[in-house]
């Protein structure tokens, strides 16, 4: 494998780069707004949104990207693969992130929601300054073990047909005959990103664990 | 903007469907079965008292973490006829699939032996069990009764992923479903149809973790 190879994995690397982003940051938007529909205290939004929580769980990440890039197409909306894939990424993780968020707000004592209750705040204040800040750090180690296994997804935009790093690999592989060098070296470039991640969210959790104790 | 939803095709291909919801039992149930064992050797030698061995698990582990499931199933695909292993789809994506799940099965069980008290395994050997039987009575069974809930999830997972053993064609629902989309073109179709059935099958594996936790967990604790 040449250095042209290479810098065409890299080129892939750069892409599955900017389809975790954007799963990511989309997907929180939307998974915050889940999360907070989950713990509504109004029956008929809770069930609706444990509804879409059970489906994207329940499904492969693989379907879910097939079913948008056929269905937006089915509604007239025509756009590129890796914006269909972007979609189904941030609907994949908005329902995963809402689900660990929604776990994190109801594991906030439920003393702090009563007593920013009786200092007269808003619904809004006292989600924002008092109860989601305290969620968020109770969450951390599983939203940075989910934004590892979005990572990882990413390499399913490569069976829709979008040339990231995975897709790459096999580009490269089909032409140079060097399945296991190919694939190696993908595995080692996913390895680089995700291991960090992985070994931050142990560390949090070892932190949390013995501050709780 | 005219499309009208046609589930002919679908209607069609019904039998073939339900014939591969079963392969992709099999390749579920025969992939978390071989991921049991690696997770069961795995833990007994991430616990053992020679250091390399030890070491060895853990790469093993963080190998298969931090990689996609798709890399690694094309990389067991190229590898394994250079290893001397000329092996079907199908065998090459349960050994895949037993891999990766083993991965995740080692640190979920890990969680699970080291909740067990050092004075069970002393009082067993005090009683005069044999090493093996400390181990499968003692520390192996609460273990595996203490983390069931995560291993569940995660052999829900183990059943969602078997959908990517279609890259490399094995015999299951999602290749079968992509053979009739590519057939019929009637691709939202085939794909909405396909995600209900997968809806269903993992709620049945959830029932079946269920009746088998009832079955052989239902113990009381102290």
């Amino acid at each position: 494998m040449g250095p042209d190879e290479f810098l065409f994995l890299l080129i892939g690397l750069k892409w599955t780069v900017a389809l975790s982003a954007i799963g990511f940051v989309c997907g929180s938007a939307a998974g915050l707004g889940i999360a907070l529909a989950r713990t509504s205290g109004i029956a008929f939004v809770e069930r609706l949104t444990a509804g879409y929580i059970a489906i994207f769980q329940g499904t492969p990440l693989l379907m879910q990207l097939f079913v948008v890039y056929y269905g937006l197409a089915l509604i007239g909306i025509k756009i590129d693969a890796w914006a269909a894939v972007s979609v189904g990424l941030t609907l994949h993780a908005s329902a995963y992130l809402g689900e660990i968020w929604r776990g994190a707000i109801e594991a906030v004592p439920r003393g702090q929601t009563e007593a920013s209750k009786a200092l007269a705040l808003g619904y809004i204040s006292r989600m924002k300054d008092v109860i989601l800040p305290q969620a968020l750090r109770i969450s951390l180690p599983a939203t940075i073990g989910f934004l590892v296994q979005l990572i990882k997804g990413t390499s399913l935009a490569s069976i829709v047909g979008f040339t990231e790093l995975t897709r790459a690999g096999n580009m490269i592989s089909n032409q140079i005959f060097e399945p296991l060098t190919v694939f190696g070296i993908v595995g080692i470039l996913y390895f680089i990103m995700c291991c960090p991640l992985t070994i931050y969210g142990a560390h949090l959790e070892r932190k949390f664990a013995a501050s709780t104790r | 903007m005219n499309y009208t939803l046609d589930f002919t095709p679908v209607i069609d291909g019904m039998p073939n469907l339900l014939a591969a919801c079963l392969g992709t039992f099999v390749l579920a149930i025969s992939g978390m079965m071989l991921a049991t064992i690696i997770g069961i050797g795995g833990v007994v030698l991430r616990t053992s008292k020679i250091a390399p061995l030890r070491w060895l698990v853990i790469g093993f582990v963080e190998i298969i973490r931090n990689t996609p499931f798709l890399v690694q199933i094309f990389f067991i695909y190229f590898a394994l006829p250079l290893a001397g292993l000329r092996l079907d789809p199908t065998p090459t994506a349960i050994i895949a699939l037993g891999i990766n799940g083993g991965a995740y099965a080692i640190e979920i069980l890990r969680g699970g032996v080291q909740s067990i008290s050092r004075g069970q395994v002393e009082a067993g050997l005090a009683l005069g069990l044999h090493k093996a039987q400390v181990f499968r009575f003692i520390v192996l069974k609460p273990a595996l009764r203490a983390v069931f809930p995560s291993l569940t999830s995660q052999f829900v997972l183990l059943t969602l992923t078997t959908s990517i053993a279609s890259a490399i064609s094995a015999y299951e629902l999602t290749s079968v479903s992509q053979r009739i989309e590519s057939d019929s073109f009637r691709s939202f179709e085939v794909y909405f149809t396909v995600t209900a059935f997968y809806l269903v099958i993992s709620w049945l594996m959830m029932r079946l973790f269920a009746f088998f936790s009832a079955r052989y967990f239902a113990y009381p604790v102290k």
